[in-house]
């Protein structure tokens, strides 16, 4: 490259100078930077108020005394003098100058021995026992104050009337404001927030990121017939398990009307589950057994699928009216009997997901495997016209779920455009496919999944959960329960995303060599692949458990509970003490759990 | 027997890594594989497991082509070819017994293994094999709390619950010293003279060749330059294996 001339050069560098002056002269204007607003004696006078109030946090309180300091006063002077009065120098007292005087005239008090820096108000007291506040008094630090009021407008009286200040002083110990005590009751809550955001989130992240990793899922390699036959079983078996499900609810509530047959059932069934089991998956798998034994164990595991089923729901029926005894009986435990009856409460509603799913897997993994044999076994000219016939019903079916969604969200109503026309496209595009591709030439179906996995966990990543609680709080109220159902969301993307870079950064030895002993894919990553990333998974756990306590702390703020509600509540209030004792919690809390999350983080790494 | 016929490995990229390749072992044997590093040594012995999809040719043993066999069949198969690998290729933070039992995935259950269950058979199998190259001591310690040696060792352990009929050992004791390497060596002599098993074994050295091995075989940028006794291997055939400059060094 010729080496530019030095004038040119030079021109060149102050061009760049001058853009740059210019794009942040800009930046200055959109950013509305006046000093000038920083020097204003009001503004400054404001940030002095709040600077002093946040330093001043409301933690503590005393509990407070009112005293009253009397004296007699006349109104107006009586004829034969005022009679002389000694107060007690010994204790609180006042003096007035002068000692006498007519209404609406001015006198002047003083008052010794009160508490210092205490302030309070002097009323006239007339016989009636009425109070008239005539002013408010302030002491200063020896306790001593001098103000100057008018008296009273007041029918002339010869007795002596009363003046009265009423001073306030702190008694006993100081104790936590109330304040205090709801911020507390808030700054546990936030940390349990984040706590169950953070459980769950990593529960669903860790099978998520075994699919959302390259090295993983670049294996997983099916010709066409296993992956168009998949695509058929999958939806066909979700429908089958939903179905199934149904009846057996239907079947469990006959059985869960009586506690004693709940119980029974509850202990039964596992028990029959096992037997089953042990008898269709022994331990060791000699050979490949009987298509007669084969299919008996298919039956004997749906049974035993069917029972697992029924065993969930009646599980989640003895925990319902088990935590509801609990609740009842342990009085300030009764928390325990409401957690009970939460798991009850969500395993009904994740019985009929899980078992939509496995019934899905199940079904699409024989389909996937029926496809896998077809191609295996059968000559290249009858694969190639399965795949047609299969690959043109998977197109219609993937196409024609795609517009059952689309209508879902748009309502378009009308079968011929979101079921017809996409279904036809759909087996257009599965021909086509079929045709062009090689009848057992491998799909890379694995990359794929792996690419759509993580595109969607990007997108989800990108949505700050200060955003995805605005529809939670739609959802499930204002609460902190909205709040840890967004962290959790985030926290399933964000865990899922790191965790399967740690798989992918896991060495490739020991999957070989576990590979290499005949194990299959499951336990290949059981026993090669786990074992490596455990650590690194707990301490990204860790490091989510800290995020997920910081951004718990402020996303009250979109209304997803915690202390954050409290913080902006104060701030808008103007209360800046209150806002104070919130600012500490959440400062001593974010502090301490990145300390111990610093600390766990090196034991187990 | 196992035989090898006109086997070829095409990798991505286009780079040929086997040409042509045939030959066969008998039972019992302990066949060397020789040559340069890059020549396919590596690559011959993970295509007889397919660890590494063969582009072209069969694999024959016990009359089955492993090459076209269908995914569950070829883990059935996987289990009788036991495999000791350069870097042992251990789970450094399991157990050394765990690691051995990992030998038995092929047989036991899935669903049993999931929960880490092994019968007290397979344990009890695991230990004597441990106790057969003498770390029974080392069973509950961290694999990575071993010596090179004896990670070897616990490599050699996992393969041989596998109750195999064959073993590759890919450059067995490259990253051991001469001392352990031939006690290694030993290890894999004793399985091939006692329990008959039939062994493939890629060498550096061809002094280990000479002493161990009943044949060897050599490849030289994936085609077969040499198939014959070890002491055959005269100073031409050296340089044919290992190229003109190459001296010989052990």
């Amino acid at each position: 490259m010729k080496k530019p001339r030095p004038i040119i050069r030079s021109i060149g560098i102050a061009v760049a100078i001058v853009v740059v002056i210019v794009v942040y002269a800009y930046g200055f204007t959109v950013t509305d930077v006046n000093f000038e607003t920083t020097r204003e004696e009001s503004r400054i006078r404001q940030l002095t108020r709040i600077l002093r109030a946040l330093v001043h946090p409301d933690i503590v309180e005393f509990d407070q005394e009112e005293f009253d300091v009397e004296m007699p006063i006349y109104l107006p002077c009586p004829a034969g003098g005022v009679p002389e009065y000694l107060p007690d120098t010994s204790q609180s007292y006042m003096v007035l100058t002068p000692p006498c005087a007519g209404p609406k005239e001015f006198i002047t008090i003083e008052g010794f021995n009160f508490e210092p820096e205490t302030r309070g108000p002097i009323n006239f007291i007339p016989p009636s026992g009425a109070t008239l506040t005539i002013g408010n008094f302030t002491t200063d630090a020896n306790g001593h104050f001098q103000i100057k009021v008018e008296l009273p407008n007041r029918q002339p009286l010869e007795e002596a009337q009363a003046l009265r200040a009423t001073a306030r002083r702190n008694v006993g110990f100081p104790h936590l404001s109330p304040l205090a005590l709801t911020t507390w009751d808030k700054i546990v809550e936030t940390v349990f927030l984040a706590l169950l955001a953070t459980t769950f989130g990593t529960i669903l992240a860790i099978p998520i990121s075994f699919i959302a990793a390259k090295n993983l899922m670049d294996q997983v390699q099916s010709p066409l017939s296993s992956v168009a036959l998949s695509i058929l079983g999958w939806p066909l078996g979700i429908f089958i398990a939903a179905m199934a499900v149904g009846y057996i609810h239907q079947l469990s509530n006959l059985v869960s009307h009586t506690t004693l047959l709940t119980v029974t059932g509850v202990v039964v069934s596992p028990i029959a589950i096992w037997v089953i089991f042990r008898w269709a998956m022994p331990q060791e798998k000699i050979a490949d057994p009987g298509s007669l034994l084969r299919i008996a164990r298919v039956l004997g595991l749906s049974i035993a699928s069917i029972l697992g089923v029924m065993f969930l729901f009646l599980l989640s029926d003895l925990s319902l009216s088990a935590g509801k005894v609990i609740a009842s009986a342990l009085g300030s435990f009764g928390f325990l009997g409401n957690f009970v009856i939460q798991l009850g409460d969500s395993l009904r509603i994740l019985i009929p997901i899980l078992a939509a799913l496995a019934g899905g897997a199940a079904l699409g993994g024989f389909a996937g495997n029926l496809g896998q044999t077809a191609s295996d076994q059968l000559k290249s000219r009858t694969v190639k016209s399965i795949n047609l016939i299969a690959t043109a019903l998977a197109g219609a079916t993937l196409f024609g779920l795609i517009g059952a969604v689309i209508d879902w969200f748009y309502q378009i109503n009308d079968l011929t455009k979101t079921l017809w026309i996409p279904g036809g496209i759909g087996a257009g595009l599965g021909i086509i496919f079929a045709l062009r591709a090689g009848a057992k030439e491998p799909l890379p179906i694995g990359s794929s999944i792996y690419y759509v996995i993580r595109t969607i966990l990007n997108a989800i990543r990108s949505v700050e959960p200060l955003v995805m609680v605005i529809v939670f709080v739609v959802w499930v109220g204002i609460g902190p329960f909205a709040g840890a159902l967004a962290l959790g969301l985030h926290t399933v993307a964000a865990l899922a995303k790191l965790f399967s870079e740690q798989v992918e950064s896991i060495l490739p030895g020991p999957l070989e060599a576990v590979q290499a002993t005949g194990a299959n894919r499951l336990q290949t990553i059981i026993y090669a692949v786990i074992p490596q990333i455990i650590p690194p998974y707990i301490s990204f756990t860790m490091y989510r458990w800290d995020i997920n306590v910081r951004m718990s702390t402020i996303i009250g703020f979109a209304g997803g509970g915690g202390i954050g509600f409290l913080l902006q509540q104060n701030i808008r209030l103007l209360d800046y003490r209150g806002a104070s004792v919130q600012m500490l919690a959440i400062a001593v809390v974010v502090a301490s759990m990145d300390y111990i999350s610093s600390t766990l983080r090196e034991r187990f790494v | 027997m196992l035989e090898i016929r006109n086997l070829t490995k095409i990798y991505p990229g286009n780079v040929l890594a086997l040409d042509n390749v045939s030959f066969k072992v008998n039972d019992g044997e302990f066949l060397a594989v020789i040559g340069l590093s890059g020549s396919g040594k590596s690559t011959l012995l993970r295509c007889i497991n397919r660890l590494v999809e063969p582009t072209e040719g069969e694999i024959i043993w016990n009359g089955v082509n492993i090459v076209e066999t269908s995914q569950g069949e070829l883990l059935r198969i996987r289990r009788k070819i036991g495999m000791v690998f350069q870097h042992f290729n251990l789970v450094t933070r399991s157990k050394v017994l765990t690691n051995v039992l990992a030998g038995r995935l092929g047989y036991v259950n899935p669903a049993f293994s999931l929960i880490n269950r092994f019968s007290a058979e397979d344990i009890a199998m695991a230990m004597s094999q441990l106790e057969r190259v003498g770390i029974t001591d080392q069973a509950h310690k961290r694999a990575d709390e071993l010596s090179g040696g004896q990670q070897q060792r616990v490599g050699i352990a996992r393969a041989m619950v596998q109750e195999p009929e064959i073993i590759l050992a890919d450059e067995p004791v490259a990253s051991l010293d001469p001392v352990l390497a031939h006690s290694i060596m030993q290890h894999l002599e004793s399985i091939n003279k006692e329990d008959g098993v039939m062994i493939l074994c890629s060498l550096h050295f061809l002094d280990l060749v000479h002493r161990y091995a009943d044949r060897a075989i050599a490849l030289n940028e994936g085609v077969l330059m040499f198939d014959g006794a070890p002491q055959d291997i005269d100073d031409d055939k050296f340089k044919e294996i290992y190229g003109k400059e190459a001296e010989r060094v052990g």
